[in-house]
């Protein structure tokens, strides 16, 4: 059985989408279901190993393909059926790595976190190598990742208030500094 | 008192953790590799808890890459791992050549992997030097570093940089195996086995040396697999993996070597892991450069690329074994010339966040062995 067949086995229900480039499959699965899909991949399909835990920020993405509608509606003026004007989908991504250590399969596991609600459960309780790159997507993006024993900024100094990787923060910053605190331990 | 605590970097904890004392050692510190920040708190000597803190280097790589073409964000890869510059190199050529979906001739994977596990014996020669320099014993450190130049010259022939080689181009790689190279490397392979097994008769049965690394920061394999080590460091555990074996990329399924496994997982298997490797890579340059001679001399060194690359939109993860461990790339591409989010995931960040864990009960100076043996780098810890 191949992997894509194993994995939908697997999640049943949980899975909402299942895609594959270049060999890499990646499932989405639900933002209020992680520690219960991940604990259950991590017995029943061997996935025993975390790579890494990243953020990602739709929010350019979003907007590229905005425009390029919008163009192609102009161009073919209304030929096409006007689309549903659905709620915009949820501005960033918090993508798991998991890699099995006995088949040396590796798998993408992505999770969509909307704007408004930067809650997403954490899994330092089954991996413990989620522990900082964790703190840094909360750094770098500002997810809230329950139940981390210390959530804090990790490349970013603490007095610093905003998530860099974001892609509405400039590239050149905005001219915060940073002073060193020895009195602070 | 601020003014006072800043100069000696000693200052006293809460009242509340009665007589322990608190040590901030680093970011600036003789000892530390780089700028990094270990607090401390001590009874004694032994350390109660560490707590590292990094970011003092943090250049935001991953947010210029996102605002740099394909071939831009080269450079910018050198100063990850600056012992090893080419392992970086290699691992997001091949990151951005997958995201392709294209394969680079033979011949550039035969350079590939010859100038890779050159980079390899290099990286592994300076933490075998420097961890005798911290734990006191010089000598060994001239004998490798000595041999580290040499390598670093062949780099300077093939690519004309030494350390920050920005070796290769995405679909293969510039320039053929320099001239001098067929002369150098049966000399340099002898000199190498050489320098290696002066420093191994210096340092394997030193008493002393004994003393130090034995049993110093012994860590389980359960452990580590859960904390996310790879490489050298895994491996000093017990757990037999190796990317080039395990997940083959380039031509290493047809190469013969061995993967070198510890048990204990302490600074002495970190090391002698690291002494074995060495000689496993000059196996693997050996029968790469055997493949390499039966090539014909006009083999193609570049693959057909587009000027300005623009993968397709979709999101792809390739890792390579980095001399520290496992070495990513995460590209997603939206199509543009430019990556919509790369991530990297350095081998040394996974291992350097159990540090606290590591060396916990053991002694300060302890805590500098194993630092070193770590082998971590402060460019690709912070990135």
């Amino acid at each position: 059985m191949s992997l894509k067949d194993r994995v939908t086995e697997c999640l049943g229900t949980d899975l909402i989408e299942l895609s594959e480039f270049r060999g890499d499959v990646c499932v989405e699965i639900p933002k209020d279901r992680v520690v219960e899909v991940m604990t259950k991949l991590k017995q029943e399909e061997g996935f025993d190993f975390l790579s890494d835990v990243f953020g990602v920020d739709n929010l350019d993405l979003y907007a590229a393909k905005a425009k390029k509608a919008k163009k192609k509606k102009k161009g073919e003026e209304e030929e096409e059926e006007p689309k549903k004007q659905g709620p915009p989908p949820p501005r960033f991504e918090v993508i798991y790595l998991l890699l099995s250590l006995s088949t040396n399969e590796r798998l993408q596991v992505r999770v969509r976190v909307p704007e408004d609600d930067m809650d997403v459960p954490s899994v330092t309780g089954i991996w413990r190598s989620a522990t900082w790159p964790e703190r840094e997507a909360f750094d770098m993006y500002g997810f809230k990742f329950k139940g981390h024993p210390n959530l804090r900024r990790l490349l970013m100094w603490d007095e610093f208030e905003d998530h860099p990787l974001r892609k509405d923060y400039p590239l050149e910053g905005k001219g915060e500094e940073r002073h060193l605190n020895y009195d602070t331990v | 008192m601020a003014r006072e605590i800043e100069t000696v970097c000693i200052t006293t904890g809460p009242a509340e953790v009665g007589d322990y004392v608190t040590l901030n050692i680093g970011p600036i510190h003789p000892a530390m590799h780089g700028t990094l920040r270990v607090i401390t708190r001590t009874d004694g000597e032994t350390i109660i808890s560490a707590e590292p803190e990094i970011g003092y280097l943090h250049r935001g790589v991953e947010k210029l890459g996102e605002n740099l073409t394909y071939k831009q964000f080269l450079p910018l890869t050198d100063r990850l791992n600056y012992c090893s510059a080419i392992c970086n190199n290699v691992a997001y050529e091949m990151a951005v050549e997958k995201a392709l979906g294209i394969e680079v001739p033979k011949k550039a994977q035969l350079i590939r992997t010859i100038m890779m596990e050159l980079a390899r014996i290099a990286d592994h020669e300076v933490l075998v030097g420097i961890l005798g320099v911290d734990l006191g014993a010089l000598t060994p450190f001239f004998y490798l570093i000595i041999q580290r130049e040499e390598i670093y010259e062949i780099f300077e022939w093939h690519h004309g940089a030494r350390l920050t080689n920005s070796m290769g181009a995405i679909g293969g790689v510039e320039a053929d195996l320099p001239d001098r190279f067929h002369e150098k490397w049966p000399k340099m392979r002898d000199t190498i086995r050489k320098a290696n097994d002066e420093t191994d008769r210096l340092l394997t049965h030193n008493r002393i040396w004994m003393d130090r690394t034995i049993g110093v920061n012994a860590f389980c394999a359960d452990d580590a697999l859960n904390w996310g080590f790879t490489g050298p460091m895994l491996r000093a555990c017990g757990v037999k993996r190796d990317l080039r074996k395990d997940e083959p990329y380039l031509l290493y399924d047809q190469f013969d070597f061995e993967v070198p496994t510890g048990k204990h997982g302490d600074v002495f298997d970190r090391y002698m892991i690291r002494m074995l490797e060495m000689e496993e890579s000059i196996k693997i340059i050996d029968q790469a450069y055997a493949m390499y001679q039966e090539m014909p001399e006009d083999a193609p060194l570049m693959k057909k690329v587009p000027k300005i690359i623009k993968p397709p939109e979709g999101q792809i993860y390739h890792a390579i074994e980095s001399p520290n461990g496992e070495l990513g790339f995460f590209i997603k591409s939206d199509g543009t010339d430019k990556p919509y989010r790369i991530k990297i995931r350095p081998p040394c960040y996974m291992v350097y966040q159990a540090f606290g864990e590591l060396v916990q009960g053991e002694m300060i100076s302890d805590l500098i062995a194993c630092l070193s043996s770590i082998n971590v780098i402060a460019g690709e810890l912070d990135r």
